[in-house]
């Protein structure tokens, strides 16, 4: 398969296209070099500290003045707030609340990451499996804690559905183990999936674009793409924050 | 921690490089230790801050919105109760003029009733003295008048008898006699 690619590249380069639409996610040092030890500074490290700043600007910076009736960015601060307070209240309940700034870590790196990866040029840190996975398992381990720790052995009750036929219930239980151990993982690849599909399909349409009698196609192309993508920058934190609240609440109340 | 990383780094790092040459830099697991490294320690700043200082400071402007326009909100009711209250007492104040109004209009138009009644009864009066007066003055006039008949009468008649060559005598007693009759 990876024989197949390049050969597909290489054709392609003769016929004066250049496809590279994997070339972007690429983690490269920031001062040189080839070495990548695991504090070597990167352009992930990089645009993971330009999120920081944003979300400082975002959240600090824009709620500095306290004020009755918000600015604008103070108003989009305060709107993040109460969505995903909203959220983890409504899905976790009352009990839920103490980890609202967990969840909210979460989101706000997710987003903010995902529409910095927007910008021309930027790296999307949230396209790597590595980053996703480590926070599916930071979530997945620390929900399965907090339910034996909450719960004890009654956690197990979450595999143990009451409610239906005593014949079925083991099945039901297997089903259940199965489906509890692949959360992290349908968690960490759906949105790295997402955040790198639509990268590289902008990618491809942009190589398409330097064939001149086609170009005004694929810009267009690139902008209904660009369009799209803003709209899943945000699904996909959404999807994973509530995703994260609902695994949550498993933990809280494992009976219901 | 950061070193364990590190070791279990190095070991997929082999498996890495392979996946590298298939074309997804996701796959080239040398640079995991490093991309878990720098975000575990972008996701412990970004809990540290917003834990530390937005989300408290969020949660206190809120909380005090809530609280300005739930204070806003009692006094508007405040004041709408108040301008009701004003609003009745000027309705009162309203209504105690107008019967005042009507009490006056009423105890005025008595009192000219009571005038009037008085000026008419002595008008009346004056009326009645004036035409008793009248009367007498007539029935004198009337009196006079008859004796002064009888007086001329007599004295036409004994004029005529004594130009007839008559005597006058008892022509008085006739007269009389003739004005009773």
């Amino acid at each position: 398969m990876a024989s197949d690619a390049q050969a597909v590249e290489q054709m392609a380069e003769e016929g004066g296209l250049v496809f590279h639409p994997m070339e972007q996610f690429e983690i490269k040092p920031l001062f040189g070099g080839t070495e990548i030890a695991w504090y070597t500074p990167t352009n992930a490290t990089l645009w993971m500290g330009v999120a920081i700043l944003a979300i400082i600007g975002l959240l600090i910076l824009g709620t500095s003045k306290r004020s009755i009736i918000p600015s604008r960015l103070q108003s989009v601060a305060e709107l993040a707030y109460g969505f995903i307070y909203k959220m983890v209240e409504d899905i976790c309940g009352k009990e839920g609340v103490k980890y609202f700034p967990y969840v909210m870590t979460l989101f706000m790196f997710i987003v903010t990451a995902n529409f910095l990866g927007l910008l021309p040029l930027a790296f999307t840190t949230t396209s790597h499996i590595a980053v996703t996975a480590v926070m599916a398992m930071l979530v997945f381990l620390s929900v399965t804690v907090l339910g034996f720790v909450l719960h004890g052995a009654s956690f197990l009750g979450l595999f143990w559905i009451s409610s239906a036929p005593l014949a079925l219930r083991p099945i039901l239980a297997l089903i259940e183990v199965i489906s509890y151990f692949v959360r992290p993982i349908s968690h960490s690849i759906r949105l790295a999936g997402n955040m790198m599909a639509g990268h590289a399909v902008i990618k491809v349409f942009a190589a398409f674009a330097a064939i001149e009698l086609l170009s005004p196609v694929p810009i267009l192309a690139i902008t209904a793409i660009y369009a799209l993508e803003v709209l899943v920058a945000f699904i996909q934190a959404y999807v994973f924050t509530i995703l994260t609240c609902v695994y949550l609440k498993d933990a809280l109340h494992p009976n219901h | 921690m950061a070193t364990d990383i590190q070791e279990a780094g190095k070991a997929v790092a082999e498996v890495g490089e392979a996946a590298e040459k298939a074309g997804m830099p996701q796959l080239d697991f040398s640079t995991f230790p490093n991309q878990i490294f720098w975000l575990v320690v972008t996701l412990v700043v970004i809990y540290l801050i917003l834990s530390r200082v937005a989300l408290p400071r969020i949660g206190a402007i809120l909380a005090e919105r809530q609280g300005t326009i739930t204070n806003d909100l009692a006094a508007a009711e405040e004041l709408k109760a108040k301008a009701v209250e004003a609003e009745k007492a000027y309705e009162k104040a309203l209504a105690d003029a107008r019967a005042e109004a009507q009490r006056i209009a009423a105890q005025t138009r008595a009192e000219i009733q009571a005038e009037l009644n008085e000026a008419i009864a002595r008008a009346d009066a004056e009326i009645a003295a004036k035409a008793a007066e009248s009367e007498k003055a007539i029935a004198e006039i009337r009196a006079s008048a008859l004796e002064s008949i009888e007086a001329v009468a007599t004295e036409t008649a004994a004029e005529i008898v004594s130009v007839l060559g008559g005597k006058p005598d008892g022509i008085a007693k006739a007269v009389a006699e003739r004005m009773k009759g």
